[in-house]
């Protein structure tokens, strides 16, 4: 690798600076996987549309994919890794452990990690494509079902666990905002 | 030692919920699948795609591609190791294992050559560089009704491709009522949401492989054999795999070049299809052409039924989709036939695809008995239940149980079915026509052989290993709760290894006979352990193991028609303006033997059935006959159901016991998918009037199709 190609950069993930040497056209999704060894964040399509690779960049939802690591410098980096609290579990894993939000778990670590974004953007008031009342002072639409499908369709699930995802979501939600 | 299992009532962790014991390592991202096993000095490869569809390699410029960065090797037909010719896997003859053991091209997408280098990144540059000229050939992709070349063979994988008694003519000539009608289904891909990925490494003579494989045992074998080494040297796991569905059942591309690169280079090297590759090396389900022909009495009894079906298969190798067999053991006429025809096209090879032919089939037949309950005037689930079988309709055998008029009768119940005014096209909810519709859904209940070893230890765990494949059925768990009861223990004294081919011979994640063929071998060899111990056997410091083998109990089974039953509802909402169909809800209710986890069968059953939801609006991979290849091989254009697609879908069941069964275990991995896409589509009907007879019901298909 010739230094016009590559370049030396610190990714801040789950808490930790990592400072490492890319190769500029490295993805934030293969840095994480092949240079830190984080592979809980998963390749399922490496274009942005399977949302596999969700992960939190300062606090908002990402496609790890479509980011290139030598761009996500100076970002907070949230992977599954980093969404227990030591080891104590999120509500958000606890509820896709009992509901079973999940089958082959591939595309979990995306879910759960967009699930954390949902949460958060719910609770900062931002609507969703089926929000009956977008007004400002509306306020913040009941997080119903077909609030969470809306909000969480970036990520496909082939085994078809959407049920139990959304039911998931849900229970995580109450358990969050209690 | 103590005789740790003797004393205690028998535990029943059989039928009560568990979560997954994998379960904190797939929320935490610890669960490593086969793309995520990291090894010092790793290698990346990449696979170069033919882009013409039929036609020989006539250059490849390797030369170019070994100068740039980080290159270490270029595979191709002229540099390739010799695979075994004419190679037979667990599958059959498979020539589509014969990567880079010729020149020709019989398809875009087959795999030219394959980059190895230090890195992902330096791998795909040089691969997508990499210059290939071809001569080609006029190909032909154009899967239709009639084409010539359609055949009919003898044998299918599945059984006979024809099945005739009595006669169809006659009968539809003598019939009051006669339903003739032609479907179609669209192209599919199984489209797992991991790609397929092997790393492999030569450690002490040893081939060590990851795989991600439906069948650790049954994959290293036929590696073994198509790389002529000694099956004892080829060890193979696969402890996470992220969804199979039939794709990761054979030896695909992937792991045949992870191994050859391996060889050459003397270190480890990981191969990673790419979301496109997905879509032409790992078999996808064929489209289908089907005609069913119904007749019937004025009661709606059923004088004939027959049910043709055309699929397509590539020059390469031949798979036929079965979809004519699903009326095999479903309905009885006095003239009764099955017809599979199949015609080879410039196209990768098809596949087991969830619900192989059932799927497809199920559409096409239980639509058009929708049809015929509407001339009859009579229920749709009425008119089921006055075609019950006494006996298989083309076996002649007895059933082994056939509960399906209890899961019509209970599904009903639960759905609201009774009082359904039937005049279609009536219903306004604002802009949407409202409907619901009913199929009924069966799966035959397989097994096949397998081999456990299960171990007591000196403190009083046990320890059970078998080649099983967890995909996401949930096997892990289900196989523990099994030899938890079989050694009357509780399950968290019980540790479940699965999917190492060190384990020895067992059937793969498959044709619904996971979980019955496996548990069985783990119960065998369970039981007699705890037997064993109950006589005062001592446990010595290494563990006392018993092991089991199927093989002579499960071909000594007696001959019966052996399914699960289903019976499935769905209430739709169409927009007759825009074409848009939203499924409101859907239900199955299922007889399919004892139910061993019902936490993760309720899981795949719903999965299942948003897989018909899938197939019956949304999947449909079009073939651009220009070129050859499809025009959609990625997730954006090729739609499988979203979050926002499903809506609340249940699935239940009812008791289904079979004492004279050994194990009592039907599969469920696959009737969920089965009469959920006739289910939709016969409530599109009820909502508007309109008999969609091609899948999916594209919104542009709604609106160009006149309500009546």
């Amino acid at each position: 690798m010739t230094a016009s190609t590559s370049g030396v950069i610190t990714l801040h993930v789950n808490g930790e600076p990592h400072t490492l040497t890319v190769d500029h056209r490295t993805t934030l999704l293969d840095a994480l996987r092949e240079r830190l060894g984080l592979t809980g964040t998963k390749k399922g399509c490496d274009q942005g549309q399977c949302g596999a690779c969700t992960v939190l960049l300062d606090g908002r939802r990402a496609v790890a994919c479509l980011q290139l690591a030598v761009a996500a410098e100076d970002r907070a980096i949230t992977t599954i890794e980093g969404v227990a609290d030591g080891g104590r579990l999120h509500p958000v894993q606890q509820a896709f452990i009992e509901l079973d939000g999940y089958q082959c778990g591939y595309c979990t670590p995306g879910q759960i990690c967009s699930a954390l974004g949902v949460l958060d953007e719910h609770a900062a008031g931002w609507p969703s494509a089926v929000t009956a009342d977008v007004r400002p002072e509306a306020g913040p639409p009941a997080l119903t079902d077909d609030e969470i499908r809306e909000r969480m369709s970036g990520n496909l699930c082939r085994c078809g666990a959407y049920t139990a995802i959304v039911r998931a979501v849900a229970q995580a939600a109450k358990v969050v905002s209690a | 030692m103590t005789t740790a299992t003797t004393g205690g009532p028998a535990t029943r962790a059989v039928g009560t919920p568990h979560v997954r014991l994998e379960g904190r390592d797939k929320v935490t991202g610890a669960a490593r699948y086969a793309a995520d096993h990291p090894a010092d000095g790793l290698a990346h490869g990449w696979i170069v795609p033919s882009t013409v569809a039929r036609g020989r390699v006539r250059s490849l410029d390797d030369a170019s591609a070994l100068k740039m960065p980080g290159v270490l090797a270029v595979l191709h037909h002229g540099n390739a190791s010799r695979l075994t010719e004419d190679f037979v896997g667990t599958f059959g003859p498979d020539a589509t294992t014969q990567v880079f053991q010729h020149d020709r091209v019989p398809y875009l997408g087959w795999p030219v050559a394959c980059v190895v280098a230090e890195t992902p990144e330096q791998a795909r540059e040089a691969a997508e560089t990499l210059a290939v000229t071809y001569a080609t050939e006029p190909h032909d992709v154009d899967f239709r009704p009639g084409h010539p070349g359609a055949y009919t063979p003898e044998e299918m994988a599945v059984g006979p491709a024809c099945t005739e008694k009595g006669d169809v003519e006659a009968e539809l000539a003598a019939s009051d009522v006669v339903v003739d009608a032609h479907y179609s289904t669209a192209e599919e891909h199984h489209s797992p949401m991991e790609p397929h990925a092997a790393m492999a490494r030569w450690d002490d003579g040893r081939l060590e492989v990851v795989d991600s494989t439906q069948g650790a045992y049954a994959t290293a074998r036929d590696l073994a054999l198509l790389f002529g080494l000694d099956p004892a040297s080829v060890h193979l796991r696969s402890e996470h795999v992220g969804g199979g569905f039939g794709c990761k059942a054979q030896v695909r591309p992937h792991l045949i070049l992870a191994v050859m690169a391996t060889t050459l280079l003397g270190r480890p090297v990981r191969v990673v299809l790419t979301r496109a590759q997905m879509f032409t090396l790992i078999g996808h389900r064929s489209p289908t052409a089907q005609r069913v022909r119904l007749g019937a009495g004025a009661d709606g009894r059923l004088r004939a039924l027959e049910h043709t079906a055309l699929s397509a298969t590539s020059t390469v190798r031949e798979f036929i989709e079965p979809s004519a067999q699903y009326g095999r053991s479903m309905y009885d006429a006095d003239g009764h036939r099955t017809v599979h025809s199949v015609v080879r096209l410039d196209v990768p090879t098809p596949t087991y695809m969830r619900a192989p032919g059932e799927a497809p089939g199920s559409f096409a037949l239980e639509c058009a008995l929708d049809e015929l309950a509407e001339r009859c005037g009579l229920d749709p689930i009425a008119l089921r239940a006055r075609n019950e079988p006494a006996v298989g309709p083309v076996s002649g055998l007895p059933f082994a149980g056939r509960r399906l008029l209890d899961c019509f009768a209970e599904g009903a119940r639960r759905f609201g079915w009774d009082g359904r005014d039937p005049r279609p096209g009536v219903r306004r909810d604002g802009r949407w026509l409202v409907g619901t519709g009913t199929a009924a859904a069966t799966f035959f209940t397989g097994a096949r052989p397998s081999t456990a070893a299960v171990t007591a230890h000196a403190d009083g765990t046990f320890t059970a290993r078998i080649a099983a494949a967890d995909i996401g059925t949930g096997a892990r768990t289900a196989l523990t709760q099994l030899a938890a009861d079989a050694l009357e223990v509780t399950p968290g004294r019980v540790r479940v290894l699965i999917a190492d081919s060190d384990f020895g011979d067992a059937w793969l994640a498959g044709g619904s006979m996971g979980t019955r063929s496996w548990g069985w071998a783990i119960t065998l060899a369970a039981r007699e352990l705890r037997e064993r111990l109950a006589l005062g056997e001592d446990i010595p410091p290494d563990g006392l193991t018993v092991r089991s083998d199927t093989e002579q109990a499960v071909n000594s089974l007696a001959a019966y028609e052996r399914h699960a039953y289903g019976a499935q509802f769905a209430e739709v909402a169409v927009d007759p303006g825009s074409g848009e169909i939203r499924v409101r809800r859907m239900l199955g209710v299922f007889a399919a033997g004892r139910i061993v986890n019902p936490l993760t069968a309720r899981s795949q059953l719903t999965g299942g059935m948003i897989w018909g939801l899938s197939m019956a609006l949304h999947e449909e991979a079009v073939r651009d006959t220009a070129t050859g290849g499809l025009v959609n091989t990625d997730l954006a254009g090729y739609h499988i159901a979203a979050h926002a697609d499903v809506p609340a879908v249940e699935a239940d069941w009812i008791d289904d016991p079979d004492p004279d069964d050994p194990v009592g275990i039907k599969g469920i991995g696959e009737i969920g998918g089965v009469g959920s896409a006739a289910a939709i589509v016969n409530a599109v009907w009820h909502a508007t009037g309109v008999r969609h007879r091609d899948l999916p019901i594209r919104p542009d298909r709604v609106v160009l199709m006149p309500r009546p």
